[in-house]
């Protein structure tokens, strides 16, 4: 009965099991073993995007909500975290040379005297962890419930988070005092002592990152599998049909914002213990609209693509930065136009639609190789070699 | 507050007052071309900003050769530049639709991505064509100096010249879309199009020419802006997302909203910077139409369009 | 005042759009167990009085008392929630999803967020959502995506959308238009078997139909009650033969 409920409703059945088996060898075996620890710093940051992406998948795949501000709620996450750390590495010692020791440094340069009431509570890990969580989820509550409940959906909400992601980046810009200004909050050193600087500390972050990032994947896919992810769609594809079979639309729009801007704070969070900082320019409209492409170019529909399209489209924005820095743009100017009038579902659905098949017939090739070498031993009285294993795991 | 006279203060305001016009005046040639497109259609053209530009470029292009080939014209091309950034960015406009927009008019989202990724696009083209670094035309004198009412207040002509051109082209898109055969047919097309292309009217030609129309206003508003500042390849992006505030603000279908709207943000937000700090402005005036969008989310003046 | 022993009880219902009345002062009472059809020519505002009552639309002024709810005061859910199920004139199904799908969305437990997402699919709900296909023809198409079913499939998937809510006002625009008829045969004896044991309001302009289910016909004209009674003495009522039925 566990079994099944696991298989079915956690793992997405045959195809989700053998997706998720992939994506874990590959993140948690294949990698780690391949890159050396600065580009698997990398790869481990660019899974933190993945926890939005992933969240789209549940706001904008399934719920039909596109949100150009999902950077919100990462850097909301993110400042948490850094927030806890900065105070922590600003400690009354290592910071005796300031006018005023005990204090963040940029705090000390912009005259402040002492720690701000709203930082204050970050000295303790638990409520920072709370914050993580909450603040987030609290301001989405907000905006969700003002907009959803007057039926402000489509594009009208798209271009309210595009605002509200604006107002965000120019307060924290602007108050440089209390937030750390253009440059973020920097210099983080340790948590609860452990220096998250080190070689074994980065692994380790980055295990628990990618743990973090499964975790998230079976909480939506757990989601995505009951009665409410059924629901989603049916909104998606006629709202005022599921007001009338007697469900409370705004509900259901609140509900999965606010469990998406949790996810992508969760996000955030791993990103300032990962690389170190975080800053304004991951909370505003730019990263935002990357964060949809992301999804876009993975597959909006579905929660392992949409990892897969992160990874990519940074891979790829890495590669071409260095070497053909004017194509870059081009390129993902090129990607979103792609994206929408080719292949709206992404790489996801370019798999469904041509992979299955293209694996069928490599698996009917095999069958006729394996056949034949069958033959051959039988005529020539010896073992056939094991050479066909390995390729006969593929699966999908 | 207290520190000024009421004479230095009424000047204050009145030169406060006019930079806001000078936003003011921007704000609205922007939005006039998006509340075309916007408004009437219903498409999101998130490369809005790019078309500013190619305006803006146009301009500092035809500076460039009278410089170079008629040194005596520069007194006289910035009209002609105007009227050029009006033609090429609309002919621009005209190709986009073409090529990409007609295809998701029933997609507004899908839309919105797609011309995200027309802006990047447009943007690395400046950059290639232009250079990253900041270019400015050749302004004729004219443009130049300021006009001094009474001693303490100095208003820069530039400003007085571009809010004289808004006012030229708002009062001409009014003509054009409400008193003209084809302002006419364009708002038919927006409230029934399928009753438009059943009485004979070409949905598609008007759909065409009615993004071109937008783009091309937009030109003329880059070609407004290189008075007031200099013009880089994100220079585009730096407004787009304000021009929407405006048009969403005012209430989608409403010329006068848009005006209404786009006066009330420049001046709120060119008053309050005088009190309080630049960012502070621009947070609290954001804040105060997001709370008002989130109250009345068809905006100002809503159109009454029976869907 | 009002009368609680109906089931539905519409008073001085106005909605007027821009100072049109499309619905004008209207008085209509509804027994329990009754089926009242609503007959009238195009723009006399029938289907405007199904969508105030299931609140799509807001009125102006007027009340409709269903039991002991005021609908005009409810949000459309909740309208459902208290027992009014409404059919739409074009079917309105969830393309995308199967026939079983839709059914199981339709199913009236698990309606709230969380409630949904623990919501589990026990051997009853299996059982109740084959019944009700089983009922609307489409026992043998739970798996087919809805948008490949017929016209007149679609019809019934929305009518056992509804029945599977169990509501006790079922409202029915145009049930049977644009069937073929071996389709508008079936309709006839599936909504003879939903009838029973429920008020029904249907809006219809075959007078054949209307003339074999109705307890009692409405006429509405201009937003107003032209006539109102049985069949045989509405069909005789001359205003009526002027204004909608012809000679």
């Amino acid at each position: 009965m566990v079994m099944n409920f696991m298989y079915e409703r956690i793992l997405g059945g045959k195809n989700g099991a053998i997706g998720i088996a992939i994506l874990a060898v590959l993140i948690i075996i294949i990698l780690p073993l391949a890159l050396d620890l600065f580009r698997l710093n990398l790869v481990g940051k660019y899974l933190t995007y993945a926890f939005a992406a992933v969240s789209l998948v549940l706001l904008w795949g399934y719920g039909g909500i596109l949100s150009l501000g999902q950077g919100v709620f990462f850097g909301l996450g993110g400042y948490c975290m850094a927030m806890f750390l900065k105070i922590e590495a600003s400690d009354p010692v290592t910071t005796s040379i300031q006018s005023t020791p005990g204090i963040p440094d940029f705090m000390d340069w912009n005259q402040l005297t002492e720690l701000p009431w709203f930082w204050v509570p970050f000295n303790s890990f638990s409520f920072t962890i709370l914050a993580v969580l909450l603040v987030p989820t609290i301001f989405a509550f907000i905006i969700g419930f003002s907009m959803f409940k007057r039926r402000v959906g489509g594009v009208y909400f798209a271009i309210i988070t595009q605002i509200i992601a604006v107002i965000l980046t120019v307060l924290i810009v602007g108050q440089q005092g209390y937030t750390g200004g253009i440059n973020g909050i920097t210099d983080l050193k340790t948590i609860h002592g452990w220096d998250i600087r080190d070689d074994s500390s980065k692994y380790i972050l980055y295990f628990i990152n990618a743990f973090l990032l499964f975790g998230v994947i079976f909480l939506s896919r757990y989601i995505l599998t009951s009665k409410f992810g059924r629901l989603l769609l049916a909104m998606k594809d006629k709202e005022d049909r599921v007001r009338f079979s007697g469900y409370d639309v705004s509900n259901f729009k609140i509900f999965v914002f606010c469990l998406s801007a949790m996810i992508s704070a969760i996000g955030g969070a791993m990103f300032t213990l990962q690389v170190g900082f975080m800053s304004p320019s991951f909370v505003g409209i730019v990263p935002s609209i990357e964060m949809v492409i992301y999804a876009a170019v993975g597959g909006r529909m579905s929660l392992i693509g949409v990892v897969y399209g992160t990874l990519l489209v940074n891979f790829g924005k890495t590669i071409f930065s260095e070497t053909f820095p004017e194509l870059w743009l081009y390129l993902m100017g090129a990607l979103f136009i792609g994206v929408v009038m080719f292949f709206p579902n992404g790489l996801a659905g370019i798999w469904q639609k041509h992979g299955t098949k293209l694996v069928a017939c490599v698996k009917k090739m095999q069958c006729v190789s394996h056949v034949k070498a069958m033959i051959e031993t039988r005529r020539a009285g010896s073992k056939p070699a094991a050479r066909l294993n390995a390729e006969n795991v593929s699966g999908e | 507050m207290g520190d000024y006279t009421t004479q230095e203060l009424l000047s204050i305001f009145a030169m406060q007052g006019f930079a806001g016009f000078s936003l003011f005046s921007v704000l609205l040639l922007m939005a006039l071309g998006l509340a075309i497109i916007f408004g009437q259609m219903g498409v999101i053209n998130m490369a809005h900003g790019e078309f500013m530009a190619v305006g803006a470029y146009t301009t500092y292009l035809m500076s460039a050769m009278s410089e170079k080939y008629f040194p005596g014209f520069i007194q006289y091309y910035f009209v002609f530049a105007i009227i050029a950034s009006f033609f090429i960015a609309g002919f621009l406009g005209y190709l986009a639709e073409l090529a990409l927009i007609r295809h998701l008019y029933k997609r507004p989202l899908d839309t919105l991505l797609a011309t995200w990724g027309l802006s990047l696009i447009m943007q690395q083209s400046f950059r290639s064509i232009f250079g990253a670094r900041e270019v400015s035309p050749t302004l004729p004198d004219w443009l130049l100096g300021s006009y001094q009412p009474t001693e303490t207040i100095d208003i820069p002509l530039n400003g007085m010249f571009v809010l004289a051109l808004t006012l030229v082209v708002t009062v001409g898109v009014f003509i054009l879309m409400y008193r003209s055969s084809w302002g006419l047919r364009v708002r038919a097309t927006t409230q029934n199009r399928v009753m438009s292309g059943a009485v004979g009217i070409n949905t598609k030609k008007i759909d065409r020419l009615t993004f071109a129309l937008g783009c091309g206003i937009a030109g003329i508003a880059g070609a407004a802006f290189t008075t007031i500042a200099s013009t880089g390849p994100t220079t585009g992006s730096l407004y787009i997302v304000d021009t929407f505030m405006v048009v969403v603000f005012g209430g989608a279908g409403s010329l006068f909203g848009t005006i209404f709207s786009a006066f009330s943000i420049a001046q709120a937000q060119s008053i309050l910077e005088f009190f309080i700090s630049g960012s502070m402005a621009k947070v609290f005036t954001l804040l105060t139409i997001v709370i008002f969008l989130m109250l009345r989310p068809e905006g100002l003046f809503a159109s009454k369009v029976r869907k | 005042m009002t009368n609680t022993n109906f089931v539905l009880a519409i008073e001085d219902l106005t909605v007027s759009f821009d100072g049109f009345k499309a619905v004008d002062s209207l008085n209509l009472y509804l027994d329990k167990d009754e089926l009242r059809v609503v007959i009238g020519p195009n723009g006399a505002g029938k289907t405007t009085v199904l969508d105030l009552i299931c609140g799509k639309t807001k009125s102006t002024s007027g009340s409709i008392k269903f039991k002991s709810y005021e609908l005009t005061d409810l949000a459309e859910h909740e309208i459902v929630n208290a027992g009014v199920g409404r059919k739409f004139q074009t079917p309105s199904i969830y393309e995308n999803l199967s026939v079983y799908e839709n059914l199981e969305i339709s199913f009236p437990k698990g309606r709230g967020v969380f409630g949904s997402i623990a919501f589990k699919n026990t051997p009853e709900v299996d059982a109740r959502i084959k019944e009700v296909a089983a009922e609307i023809f489409l026992g043998e198409f739970l798996d087919m995506e809805s948008a490949l079913l017929s016209h007149g499939q679609k019809q019934w998937l929305e009518i056992g959308m509804l029945l599977i809510q169990d509501p006790e006002l079922l409202m029915l625009d145009e049930p049977v238009a644009g069937m073929s008829v071996k389709e508008r045969d079936q309709t006839e004896d599936l909504l003879t078997r939903i009838c029973k044991g429920r008020s029904v309001l249907v809006i219809e302009h075959d007078m054949d139909f209307v003339a074999k289910i109705a307890h009692k016909v409405t006429v509405l004209h201009q937003g107003r009650i032209l006539a109102e009674g049985d069949m045989r003495s509405v069909q005789n009522n001359p205003d009526v033969i002027e204004v909608y039925l012809g000679h």
